[in-house]
């Protein structure tokens, strides 16, 4: 195995294929952007002119008034509190659920790619199946689960539901990864003496960057904007933003304030959308040549 | 969650003067929007007002909330009172002894004697005992016309569901639609009640909606009221889909569209946008052909707490004969825009919709069944689904829909 | 993949097992008790709550004479057709592109992620404005001079699944390629020395060497997309509320709309087992042909 530098490639300035990549990327964002105008517009405007404006016009009076609104004075029933007040409990499940599912399900992952035992790809199928059965049929069988437990309406019952619905995807995630990685690693630290959790934490794990980063995408992602596990099974204690914001954009009856929805939520994806910036960096090519050179 | 927890705080120790015992009761509820919550206000005032105290939990949207509720009770972790609709919604839940009983109390203050119309309370009824309590009173059968539509396009503001459709092809060519529609199955579905009421007449919809007549159903009377829907399919706009019912009431508000079919909460959107009753606006109970209305609405049930702790049953009971007391019914109800349960109070803040409405109620052959009394939801889903396609799919028959709307009566439970 | 086959194998790996009893905990109880119990209560006349009376098929005899059963399985096949396709084909040709070195790689990985982090909640509702012909951008387009210019898919009955096929894509190839991406930078960097040495285009070293290479990734992203699809409801429900009519309605949709909507537990634990046998009819061949055999790749 070689270096290869890790950086740009020499290139020519004026390359055809290179400004047919750029192309074809700026077509795909403007698709992917025309939401979020649409929806950063909406947000700034007043109510009457979102009522009888163009959807696509930018505001002819700029206000941040609904972003003050959704954060700090939306009602939600009787409380007019904004969505500031589930944030911290949304940060209260979020991280302990993506840690302990994370962990659970990477652990899994590496036993079922270089320790098979048997009757692991049974259970492995089970998992995959369990990954198809849509969450409103599991409902009442959980609440029962989680009450003989002793800890429905807590905080860890709600950790425990999103550990085991992220468990099958994760490990499948992980599963996958592991196989992909070059066997002679494997061996070679079985003849240097190394066990399981030695393997596991000196080599698998600094070898998966990008895959735990897809991982945390889609925890952090799927737990934070979670609503309906986050309302049953966590405790009117323990309430999620979601919640805030499902009642802030559903009200049933009466005008609707589409600016400060629009605002709500922008707001609410604020913290998967940091984590997928701050996580850019660890997306980084060459990890895998790395770790087999060193 | 500090939030949540200053809130706690604070209204306990609003309400923890004076009442050394108070109670915590947490409340469900999906009454989220500006006027609602000003309503559940009321409530819960009056309750902090008994020594007790409403925690409140507000879930927007019944679809949402729902789920929630049953979850909750049939898990153990019961809150302490729900909001529910009058019906059978929680049939199961009772039937499954996981109600709180309130027979004794509705006894003991004469429930039956001053809630109008007998009805509301029947449909508490679960074998001869008494297990929720009705909050207010709403209908469905209303056409609300914004009246300077027509008077600018030299038009005579209709007064009956006949003089609508004969101006509906004027209205077009000045580029206004004439009706608006919303596109939320429910919306649909509600229509075609009010349909089979203001072209059917009241015989018709109690006998189909009360006696779950089949052979009403297949009447010619019926296959008039599928034709009526059939041809109201013309007049929408096509840009309906998904589109909720208050951005419906606000195309009429705004002068896009002509009138819209839907129920008395509709009038929340025309005061919000400072049109008066009458002068910008104008209703039609019964589509202006038989004004009789339904008096469907909202209850409050009461879970049994876990060990059935005697100190939340004794705050339940309080609540219940707090929301059936006169002051809380007119002042809650003025809020919400809906009418209230008991026939002895005065409403004379009212608006010129609300004592139309009021008016008809005083003849008790105005009063229609409400369909959610009377069919399951399960039946009532069929419903839904059948007029929603109905009204959807031109390629349907008027035959065709009412043969399954025949098959849908016949085989209800 | 495991090359070890050596006798007595309860002993061995023993560590694997302690560290995998979480997962044989959570599949025998939730996913295997859960699946059991949704057949057994979907021969039920269960209501709004779980009952023990035994009705036979019932439940399934109405499933199959419901049309707005029928048509909920007709356009989940379409849109999981198109949306398998469109996402794998999509998500990969993005991830490839933001492979080679370009500029701005975070600021174009941010863009294509950013849908995947927003509830549908509202998103759904951007979508509807955009789609829909009197709001959105037909009438944009319409007011700019171009008066014969339609754009309804979410008007009509026939097309109102392609207007939800646009927003789920939308939503979803972002994370598809986040996959991808992660799947390309564990491919050796000398693979693509050895095939630049060798003077193979670069678009043949992506089809015949990295895409079988990836293989795992390729059958992660498949099982994501395809486990959307089968759970679709968020999207319907923000966007259409299954209409025009019952033109958009899906399986998952009608699931929940009896399980709780209208108290019919029977009837929605009817559909679902319809929809795990389904799945487990796709998943058997294709688990038996991917993981069945002992034998090392």
């Amino acid at each position: 195995m070689s270096i290869e530098p890790i950086g740009t490639r020499p290139r020519r300035t004026f390359d055809p294929t290179r400004m047919m990549i750029y192309l074809v990327l700026a077509v795909a964002a403007i698709y992917y952007l025309l939401p979020l105008y649409v929806m950063i517009v909406t947000s700034l405007k007043g109510m009457p002119e979102v009522r009888l404006g163009n959807i696509f016009s930018p505001p002819v009076e700029i206000t941040f008034e609904p972003w003050a609104k959704a954060w700090d004075t939306a009602c939600t029933g009787l409380y007019c509190e904004g969505l500031k007040v589930g944030f911290w409990n949304s940060m209260q499940i979020l991280i302990p659920s993506v840690v302990i599912s994370i962990a659970i399900a990477s652990v899994n992952g590496y036993a079922l790619s270089f320790w098979r035992f048997r009757g692991a790809e049974v259970f492995f199928t089970i998992l995959i199946f369990g990954s198809f059965i849509p969450y409103q049929v599991m409902l009442y069988p959980l609440v029962i689960i989680t009450r003989e437990l002793g800890i429905f309406g807590s905080l860890t019952g709600v950790i425990f539901i999103h550990t085991i619905f992220g468990m099958p995807i994760l490990t499948l995630l992980f599963r996958n990864y592991f196989a992909s990685l070059p066997q002679e690693l494997f061996k070679a630290a079985r003849v240097d003496g190394a066990g399981f959790w030695g393997i596991f934490f000196k080599i698998m794990v600094p070898m998966s960057p990008p895959i735990f980063v897809v991982a945390i995408i889609l925890q952090v992602t799927g737990i934070w904007n979670d609503f309906l596990f986050g309302v049953i099974f966590a405790g009117t204690k323990n309430f999620p933003m979601t919640v805030q914001l499902n009642n802030i954009v559903n009200s049933s009856q009466g005008v609707k304030e589409y600016n400060v929805n629009m605002a709500a939520t922008i707001l609410t994806g604020a913290v998967p959308l940091a984590i997928y910036f701050l996580s850019g960096k660890y997306f980084v090519r060459g990890i895998a040549a790395g770790a087999v050179k060193g | 969650m500090r939030g949540i927890r200053t809130v706690l705080a604070a209204t306990t120790m609003l309400a923890g003067i004076g009442a050394a015992s108070a109670t915590d009761l947490e409340v469900t509820h999906w009454w989220t929007s500006g006027g609602e919550a000003a309503a559940v206000k009321v409530f819960a005032d009056a309750f902090n007002a008994t020594g007790n105290n409403w925690v409140d939990g507000a879930i927007a949207g019944g679809g949402n909330a729902r789920p929630i509720i049953i979850s909750r009770i049939t898990g153990g972790d019961p809150m302490g009172a729900t909001q529910l609709n009058t019906g059978r919604d929680a049939e199961d839940l009772v039937k499954a002894g996981l109600m709180t009983d309130l027979t004794e109390l509705a006894e003991k203050e004469g429930w039956a004697d001053f809630i109008r119309p007998a009805k509301l309370l029947d449909s508490c009824r679960f074998e001869g005992k008494i297990y929720c309590v009705p909050v207010n009173i709403h209908s469905f059968q209303w056409m609300w016309m914004n009246r300077g539509v027509y008077e600018d396009n030299g038009l005579a503001v209709p007064t009956n569901w006949t003089e609508f459709v004969a101006s509906a092809p004027a209205l077009r060519e000045k580029g206004v639609i004439p009706l608006a529609v919303g596109g939320e199955p429910w919306q649909i579905n509600g229509m075609s009640g009010v349909f089979m009421v203001a072209l059917g007449g009241v015989d018709l919809y109690r006998q189909i909606n009360a006696q779950k007549s089949a052979e009403a159903a297949a009447s010619p009377e019926m296959t008039e009221v599928f034709e009526a829907i059939s041809a109201a399919r013309g007049m929408v706009d096509d840009g309906f889909v998904g589109r909720a019912w208050n951005d419906a009431a606000n195309m009429v508000i705004t002068g896009k569209a002509g009138a819209q079919i839907m129920g008395d909460w509709a009038q929340g959107e025309f005061s919000v946008a400072g049109l008066t009753a009458g002068k910008e606006y104008d209703c039609l109970p019964g589509l202006g052909m038989h004004p009789a209305l339904d008096t469907g609405g909202d209850a409050f049930y009461f879970p049994k707490p876990a060990d059935d702790n005697p100190e939340i049953v004794k705050a339940q009971l309080e609540m219940a004969s707090m929301l059936v007391s006169k002051e809380v019914q007119v002042n809650f109800n003025l809020k919400k825009g809906s009418l209230p349960i008991r026939g002895d109070i005065d409403l004379a803040a009212a608006n010129a919709c609300m004592q139309k409405g009021l008016v008809i109620l005083e003849n008790p052959d105005n009063i229609l069944p409400s369909g959610e009394q009377t069919w399951s939801s399960d039946t009532q889903g069929q419903f839904e689904d059948l007029w929603v396609e109905f009204f959807n799919d031109p390629g349907m028959s008027v035959d065709e829909a009412q043969e399954r709307f025949v098959e849908i009566v016949e085989n209800a439970d | 993949m495991a090359h070890q086959a050596r006798p007595n194998p309860y002993f061995r790996n023993l560590n694997a097992k302690v560290a995998a009893t979480p997962m044989i905990l959570t599949t025998l109880i939730v996913f295997v008790g859960c699946s059991v119990w949704t057949v057994l209560y979907s021969f039920s006349a269960s209501r709004a709550l779980p009952v023990n009376e035994f009705v036979g098929f019932a439940q399934y005899d109405r499933l199959f004479n419901t049309s707005r059963w029928t048509k909920s399985v007709g356009n989940i096949a379409v849109y999981g057709i198109f949306s398998l396709v469109f996402s794998l084909v999509v998500g990969f040709i993005l991830a490839a592109f933001m492979d080679q070195k370009i500029r701005f790689e975070n600021t174009f990985r941010t863009i294509f992620l950013y849908p995947f982090a927003l509830s549908f909640i509202v998103t759904g509702l951007v979508w509807q404005w955009i789609l829909n012909p009197t709001l959105g951008l037909q009438k944009a387009v319409r007011d700019l001079g171009w008066e014969s210019f339609t754009f309804d898919l979410i008007a009509h009955r026939d097309t109102v699944i392609y207007a939800l096929l646009i927003a789920g894509i939308w939503q979803g190839t972002g994370f598809v390629m986040a996959l991808m991406l992660a799947g390309l930078r564990g491919v050796d960097e000398d693979i693509w020395k050895a095939s630049r040495i060798d003077g193979i285009p670069k678009w043949k070293t992506y089809i015949f060497v990295v895409i079988p290479m990836m293989r795992g990734v390729f059958v992660t992203t498949l099982v994501i997309i395809a486990s959307g699809i089968v759970r679709l409801y968020d999207l319907v429900v923000a966007m259409t509320s299954g209409g025009p009519g019952i033109a958009s309605e899906v399986p998952a949709k009608y699931v929940y709309d009896f399980m709780f909507a209208r108290g019919n537990v029977g009837q929605a634990l009817a559909a679902s087992t319809v929809m795990l046998t389904t799945v487990l009819i796709i998943l058997i061949p294709w688990i038996y042909l991917e993981y069945g055999s002992k034998k090392p790749k």
